[in-house]
């Protein structure tokens, strides 16, 4: 029962990451780009916890950890070039 | 002496606690090792943030943490049945809430809570801080959601933080 | 009993991620395509993150809380990160659904950045 459920959620989350990626792609500004590439890492995070379920290991758990600081870390840097125009003032 | 040796009492078990969450761990040694930097952190980054946070009611900050906690379930079963059925259906607007709030850290906790309850995201704040712009998703009556919020919200976290 | 709870938990967490991304590629304009990603984050990822910890922890491995820290995390970053971005896109005077604030036109009070137009 528990793999049918990590299978479907394997699923929608993979279609999460196209529908993402669909943005990213498409725009149409910036920000849209931005917020499309903010929520890959989620979905990224997602992914990784289901992987470690599926394979039961907790080994991915750092993983997920570092792409949820390096997202917010990266999200803030280009919202900050959008909104000055410069990154370190 | 007491203030230098200790500037944040409640940032150190906070520390701790994060440290023992990341080694995952209960063992003496890394509850020694969390309290080390618990103690050591804000000691030596004492200059980021000068300021004391102080609690002052305790149950209305575990009150006001479960009202967000059942607000961003129920938000959410909303938000989401809003994107199912289609973007014509969604009224977008930009609503201006007067805030009450003085501190930063008053203010970010506000804006903060409003943008973790799905269907509303701070979007601004006035330079001279005396309102917060928010963009919510489904938006049929402005002065209502202003209230919710204020009335929702930011009451207890002026209570909490800033009592006069 | 505990792998039903598992699995609801789960596939709860999946659907509320895959709605998230489904708003930010359906939606209209940007500002309300920024509620999608902040509903993944709070429900989908915490749901998850609460299954893993109750996966990990019935191992008999003993108590694994860290996934904790993930959420804990997330719920600090995703408002701040949603509240950058839509103060970029007023800045920026990204195309918007409601009529935007007037005062709002020129949010960091400094120069316009150069943004090609």
């Amino acid at each position: 029962m528990l793999s049918i459920a990590v299978s479907i959620a394997f699923t929608l989350v993979s279609g999460a990451l196209l529908l993402s990626l669909w943005r990213l792609l498409r725009g149409p500004d910036k920000p849209d780009r931005i917020l499309a590439l903010d929520t890959l890492y989620i979905n990224t995070i997602a992914l990784l916890v289901l992987l470690g379920i599926h394979l039961s290991s907790s080994l991915y758990f750092e993983a997920a950890l570092l792409i949820a600081m390096m997202g917010f870390v990266g999200t803030v840097a280009l919202c900050k070039y959008l909104l000055r125009g410069d990154i370190i003032e | 002496m007491k203030l230098r040796l200790l500037p944040h009492p409640i940032l150190t078990p906070v520390l701790a606690l994060i440290w023992l969450l990341l080694v995952n761990s209960l063992s003496p040694g890394q509850i020694l090792l969390g309290l080390i930097l618990g103690w050591a952190i804000p000691v030596f980054t004492l200059r980021f943030w000068p300021e004391r946070v102080r609690i002052h009611k305790p149950l209305t900050l575990m009150r006001f943490l479960a009202v967000v906690m059942y607000d961003i379930l129920v938000a959410n079963l909303a938000v989401a049945a809003l994107i199912l059925g289609g973007p014509k259906h969604v009224k977008p607007a930009f609503v201006r809430v007067p805030l009450a709030l003085r501190t930063d850290l008053g203010i970010s906790l506000l804006a903060n809570t409003v943008s973790l309850t799905p269907g509303t995201v701070s979007a601004w704040l006035s330079p001279d801080r005396s309102h917060l712009v928010v963009h919510g998703l489904n938006v049929n009556d402005p002065d209502a959601l202003i209230a919710e919020i204020k009335h929702r919200y930011e009451a207890p976290i002026k209570e909490v933080f800033e009592p006069c | 009993m505990l792998e039903m709870m598992l699995s609801v938990l789960i596939v709860v967490g999946a659907l509320f991620t895959f709605i998230g991304s489904l708003g930010l590629a359906r939606l209209g304009d940007f500002y309300t395509r920024l509620h999608g990603p902040t509903k993944a984050t709070t429900l989908g990822v915490g749901a998850l993150l609460i299954a893993s910890v109750l996966y990990f922890s019935t191992r008999g491995e003993g108590l694994s809380l860290h996934e904790i820290l993930v959420t804990l995390f997330l719920f600090i970053t995703a408002p701040v990160s949603a509240h950058l971005l839509a103060k970029a896109a007023l800045h920026l005077r990204v195309r918007s659904l409601a009529p935007p604030p007037l005062e709002a036109e020129d949010p960091s009070g400094g120069p316009r950045a150069r943004t090609g137009d």
